[in-house]
């Protein structure tokens, strides 16, 4: 029997999202897994803890029964970097959102996954600005209509895969509201990953941006327009599993196929290699669109490397090894100095 | 052994200038160093360009490093100087305002050719003339050709000889002011130890320096400085305010038991502070290069929720960028020193130059009602006293400590004598232990008003903070208007009541009251010292009240403020500390004396103005 269950995760905070949110369920897709995450890395509660900035996603610390931080605008990822170099064991979980991460907080965003410090970062991606009531955020889409761009935006988005790429990161997965359970394999992945974890989570919002997602996430196409990936397994999506991703050397693309056509066999299909230090294969999984393609979903890269925190704490170790100063008194005394006698 | 006179004289200042690549800041900090050593009072002030290698050659590359040594106590770098070392034509034209109508000026007469005195913009070819010093004396010595000289057969290449070239003025001065060469071999046998062949070599050019001026007739007498016999016993070293800074944050972390984190952006002039704690492993202790000041800040926020002793270290310009995350930490009552090495301001202003002008940012520069303790250090040396309080004062009280310090401060240095830690105070922070029950977060201890330390990771106290107003016992998120009120109420008294814990404002000069009353804060002490200790050496009626706490004021500071005839508020701005105390005191009449110059007041326009005040003008 687990040690903690989906109860003990729950604080007594009446949650305030808009009724039909997707951040309800990706909330108890966190509650459902800490307790396993516990179980399987052998954490005890109180070394959760969620760190936010500001947004509807942000706030997402007050209803869960752990350590909490509510922080202020676009600054959760250097809040969360400050905890947990201060506090190594602590598991830190940052609650960011497309806004929030991206915008007013992509520098700390970049440079925490850079650092490849080891925290969680899970990033509700609605495309919109919620909380400020429905102005285009970086990954909504080119043109879109909302109340700062009335006569719709003329910025391209971010992919936020792609950032984490960028920022040379380790780890990348991504998930839908809806899809509880994929939800919860990518956290429990995230966990166990050492160093900077995205997780991106496609969210509606219902109020603003209702359905932005809905051309691949909607329940009757979601098949056949996402493929989840996993490491080890063959790149096979689509309702009766029957299409899959070969690459097409001649484009230097991914491309989908149908299993059974042109003599196309399963033995032709890639099978994913999260675990590719190379990040060009899942630079084109994180970047395929739908309709054309399938939206990448799943645990896409994750990759083994030094994490800043151990760094920090193996460089404090090393030079202690050898050191000639132990205390303040001998830090004071040390170098030049004369006697007055 | 020399032929010349040994004169003895009570204090020196001497000025080095060249381009900014002429390594006058080593010059200066080496002999600073060796007069330390040999047990005189010493106070220095580096005045540099913020370029790194501005224009060779023009005035706005010069660097120059001014020091001021005596046989007792030396308060502050002296406003002018006795000698001045002018490595090219710009160093004597942007310096020679600063030399005394009696001095000795060095000149390097190899850099005093056509192109050189162009390029400093004389309109004339006789600089000296041009600039009013022919009643000066003069020493026009060809130092680039002499350490060429001197390392000919060194295997140096060219530039690397043209380089030593400070050496040989320094040793130039170590002969005129009758100072040791070891202590400075020492340093170059310390520093070169991976290049041994720049140990000889730079020996051999400060040697030879020091004895073309034992050689030459120039030199009318030489000058010994005999340190006082009566300093307090103990050890000495010498220390700048940012080293100083740096020791008195880990001091505050050895005796609160808390390990040290600090976040940081690099600023000019705070970067050093950020560097010396880098350099702290053995003392475990943490920094966080951060992506920007807002990092720097917010990391260290995170790392004090988490349990650490934080810290952040920054200028003017990064406070600004703090300033939303200061009101974070004044909400979440977490503890965070924050160190404003004050610099020239608005905007990027004059990033190297010193002045005293962020006093309001620190008091109110946040939105909403979000005072916080402020303290500002008054010496290089007391740098590390008040980097130590502010730990001990945010530690105990729970709220936001910033402490002021500035260029002037930060880059001068001056000995000191060590303390003992044991002599400093415990610092408890009110850590919640394990196994509390029923802990809110909110809760306070009624004498400091401070709420309890929840670290994350211990058991059963798992709870909720951040930036929404909170509720006045739970720490919850709440709107409502009476708990809003009362929390702006607790916060502010929670400030106010650490006047209970600082000591009381000490006056230099008449306790009782008298004609004038100088008041200062922060870094003018030096100055301000001297210049009420020369007119009280007249006979006046001059005090002194020099603050160090600013936020909250110590308790005794109205009953001082009404005690004097006169009062004159001295700051290196355009009055702000004045504006502040009459926001605190009703009907206060405050004279003001006002300065934004890059520059320190020097000690002469002081006792002008006092005289000034005094005689009723």
């Amino acid at each position: 029997m687990a040690k903690y269950t989906q109860q003990d995760f729950k604080s007594s905070s009446e949650v305030k999202w808009c009724p039909g949110c997707g951040d309800y369920a990706i909330l108890a897709a966190v509650q459902r897994v800490l307790p396993e995450v516990a179980e399987q890395l052998n954490y005890d509660k109180e070394r959760f803890t969620f760190v936010s900035g500001i947004g509807c996603s942000s706030r997402f610390p007050y209803y869960m029964n752990t350590f909490g931080f509510h922080g202020i605008h676009g600054r959760a990822a250097a809040i969360a970097t400050g905890a947990k170099v201060a506090n190594p064991k602590l598991s830190i979980w940052q609650i960011s959102g497309d806004g929030d991460a991206l915008a007013i907080g992509g520098n700390h965003f970049i440079h925490a996954i850079r650092r490849n410090i080891d925290i969680n970062i899970v990033l509700f991606d609605n495309q919109i600005y919620g909380l400020t009531k429905g102005q285009y955020s970086p990954t909504s889409r080119l043109g879109i209509i909302t109340k700062t761009s009335p006569f719709g935006t003329v910025e391209h988005p971010f992919t936020p895969g792609e950032l984490v790429l960028g920022a040379r990161g380790t780890f990348f997965a991504r998930s839908l509201d809806a899809e509880m359970k994929l939800t919860a394999e990518c956290l429990v992945e995230s966990a166990k990953h050492d160093g900077a974890a995205v997780t991106v989570i496609l969210q509606n919002c219902v109020i603003f941006n209702d359905g932005t997602h809905s051309e691949y996430a909607d329940k009757d196409v979601r098949a056949d327009r996402t493929i989840i990936l996993r490491h080890g397994e063959p790149m096979i999506y689509g309702k009766n599993r029957e299409k899959g991703l070969v690459l097409d050397i001649e484009h230097m693309c991914l491309k989908s196929v149908t299993i059974g056509e042109d003599g196309i066999t399963e033995d032709d299909i890639l099978v994913h290699n999260a675990q590719n230090p190379d990040p060009g294969i899942h630079m084109m999984l994180i970047n395929m669109k739908s309709p054309e393609m399938p939206v990448a979903l799943g645990v896409i890269r994750a990759v083994k490397d030094l994490t800043y925190d151990d760094n920090v704490r193996d460089q404090v170790l090393e030079v202690q090894k050898g050191r000639m100063i132990c205390c303040v008194d001998e830090l004071l005394n040390s170098g030049s100095t004369w006697t007055v006698e | 052994m020399s032929k010349h006179k040994c004169v003895e004289i009570e204090d020196v200042v001497i000025r080095f200038s060249g381009d900014s690549g002429d390594g006058m800041q080593l010059t200066g900090t080496l002999f600073a160093d060796t007069a330390s050593l040999v047990g005189n009072g010493v106070s220095t002030f580096p005045d540099y360009p913020a370029e790194i290698r501005a224009p060779q050659g023009t005035v706005a590359g010069v660097s120059g490093f001014q020091l001021h040594f005596g046989s007792g106590e030396v308060k502050t770098p002296g406003d002018y100087c006795d000698m001045l070392i002018a490595m090219n034509p710009a160093a004597l034209k942007a310096n020679a305002k600063w030399v005394k109508p009696v001095a000795t000026i060095i000149i390097d007469s190899d850099t005093f050719d056509e192109k050189g005195i162009q390029r400093a913009g004389f309109k004339t070819p006789d600089p000296i003339k041009e600039l009013g010093l022919e009643t000066r004396n003069i020493l026009l010595s060809p130092i680039t050709t002499l350490t060429k000289e001197s390392l000919k057969d060194s295997g140096l290449d060219a530039k690397s000889i043209v380089r030593s070239k400070n050496m040989f003025a320094l040793g130039m001065c170590y002969y005129i002011f009758n100072q040791p060469l070891n202590f400075t071999e020492e340093y170059f046998e310390k520093k070169f130890k991976k290049k041994p062949e720049f140990i000889d070599t730079n020996k051999k050019v400060l040697i030879d320096g020091y004895n073309y001026a034992s050689n030459i007739h120039a030199v009318s007498n030489i000058y010994k400085v005999v340190p006082s016999e009566q300093k307090e016993k103990g050890t000495y070293r010498t220390i700048s305010g940012n080293q100083a800074t740096a020791w008195g944050l880990i001091a505050a972390a050895e005796k609160a038991n808390l390990p040290l984190f600090c976040g940081s952006y690099p600023i000019t002039p705070a970067t050093a502070i950020l560097e010396e704690l880098a350099a702290r492993k053995d003392l475990g202790v943490k920094t966080l290069q951060a992506e920007d000041e807002i990092a720097g800040i917010c990391t260290a926020i995170g790392a004090s929720f988490a349990g650490n002793f934080a810290v952040t270290t920054t200028s003017g310009p990064g406070l600004s960028l703090k300033s939303e995350a200061i009101g974070l930490a004044t909400m979440t009552e977490l503890p965070l020193v924050i160190v404003d090495v004050q610099r020239g301001g608005p905007s990027t202003g004059l990033p190297t130059k010193t002045e005293q002008a962020d006093l309001n940012q620190a008091l109110y520069g946040r939105n909403g009602e979000a005072p916080v303790i402020i303290i500002a250090a008054s010496t290089p040396s007391n740098c590390f006293h008040y980097a130590f309080w502010a730990g001990k004062l945010t530690l105990e009280h729970m709220t936001p400590v910033i402490l002021l310090t500035d260029g002037f401060t930060a880059n001068g240095s001056q000995p000191w004598r060590i303390p003992s830690m044991k002599d400093y105070p415990e610092i408890k922070a009110p850590i919640v232990p394990e196994g509390t029950i029923g802990y809110q977060p909110y809760e306070r201890d009624e004498v400091r008003l401070a709420r309890r330390w929840a670290i994350p990771g211990t058991k059963g106290l798992e709870h909720r903070i951040g930036g929404l107003e909170k509720d006045f016992i739970t720490g919850g998120a709440s709107t409502d208007p009476e708990n809003h009120q009362r929390m702006v109420d607790i916060r502010a008294a929670k400030v106010a009541k650490v006047k209970d814990f600082i000591s009381e404002q000490e006056v230099i000069g008449d306790q009782y009251g008298g004609d004038l009353l100088v008041v200062g804060w922060g870094g003018t002490y030096g100055h301000l010292v001297s210049a009420v200790n020369k007119v009280r050496a007249e006979g006046k009626s001059v005090s002194l009240a020099h603050f160090n706490f600013i936020s909250p004021l110590p308790k005794n500071t109205e009953e001082i403020l009404r005690k004097y005839k006169k009062v004159v508020v001295c700051e290196l701005n355009m009055g702000q500390f004045a504006g502040y105390l009459k926001t605190k005191f009703d009907n206060l009449h405050l004279l003001q004396y006002n300065k934004v110059q890059g520059l320190p007041f020097t000690v002469t326009e002081l006792v002008d103005n006092f005289n000034q005040i005094l005689e009723g003008k």
